[in-house]
């Protein structure tokens, strides 16, 4: 016997718009620590930049031991950890600076 | 350019000295009867260890904003004919000059209180760190001026520290929009 389906409307599930990538940067003590001079993430659109870095200290634990020192600068500029990041969005980890 | 407002900032590559004369030329100017300058030079010991180099890095894009961002503020504070600011990335030896300031004025107590700020600012905010070698190891410095100035942080603080002055001067045109030296000041207090 024939079985007709019966539908839902279909909905389109579009996925840009729920992940934006960021470029992330670290320096100095930052990047003894993970290795790195810099790396690509990508983060739920909406995520703020403690969001970020508390995924990058997920990724690299031993970062938790300069988080209370560090600040972050986002595009060139400092930032605050409530700051919302979007795509293409440039994170610079920044220890504690000593120029001069 | 307006040649009332000359300021030069720049980071100097690995391996090359910083070139003292060509920032004294650069601010030289017939109406500026004052040259103020500083240089940072390495020193052989800290802490009566011995220093065996000092080696710098940068990130340079954000360095030279807010470099330009405070020769901004030195401007609004005190009237200066040209600004000159050079900080060395790589190794720089015992003796060597890493960071230099240049500033010229009509008169010497603007050139020599700009200067100091600059310095003080430049220590206090510029993405530029350092890691200093011993003979037996190495640690990355950190810059009380820096510390001191995160714990303070209000919402309004500011990178740049900008003396209002109450006098009538004429805005000069290098200061970039008012937004963006607030959003550079907003230092993440983690």
């Amino acid at each position: 016997m024939k079985t007709e389906d019966n539908l839902p409307a279909v909905q389109s599930v579009v996925k840009d718009g729920s992940f934006v990538q960021i470029k992330v940067l670290f320096f100095a003590k930052a990047r003894d620590i993970t290795g790195l001079t810099e790396l690509s993430m990508e983060v739920s659109s909406g995520s703020t930049t403690q969001d970020c870095l508390n995924k990058l200290v997920a990724k690299f634990p031993n970062l938790d031991e300069i988080r209370q020192c560090i600040v972050l600068a986002l595009n060139e500029e400092y930032t605050t950890e409530s700051a919302v990041v979007k795509d293409k969005d440039e994170l610079a980890i920044i220890p504690p600076i000593s120029g001069g | 350019m307006n040649s009332e407002d000359k300021t030069l900032v720049e980071i100097i590559d690995e391996n090359k000295q910083i070139d003292l004369a060509k920032y004294i030329n650069y601010v030289s100017a017939p109406q500026a009867g004052a040259i103020a300058t500083f240089s940072g030079t390495t020193r052989d010991t800290f802490e009566g260890k011995t220093v065996v180099e000092l080696r710098y890095e940068a990130y340079v894009p954000m360095a030279i904003r807010n470099l330009k961002s405070i020769c901004c503020s030195a401007r609004s504070s005190w009237n200066l004919h040209s600004i000159a600011v050079a900080h060395r990335v790589g190794s720089v030896p015992v003796g060597e000059i890493s960071v230099l300031i240049a500033v010229s004025a009509t008169h010497r107590a603007d050139a020599l209180d700009a200067c100091k700020f600059l310095i003080d600012e430049l220590k206090a905010s510029v993405p530029i760190w350092k890691k200093e070698v011993y003979s037996n190891g190495e640690v990355w410095k950190e810059n009380t001026e820096f510390l001191e100035r995160r714990f303070k942080h209000g919402k309004d603080g500011s990178c740049c520290r900008r003396k209002i002055k109450t006098e009538a001067r004429d805005i000069k045109g290098c200061c970039k929009p008012k937004v963006k030296e607030e959003d550079a000041a907003d230092i993440s207090t983690s």
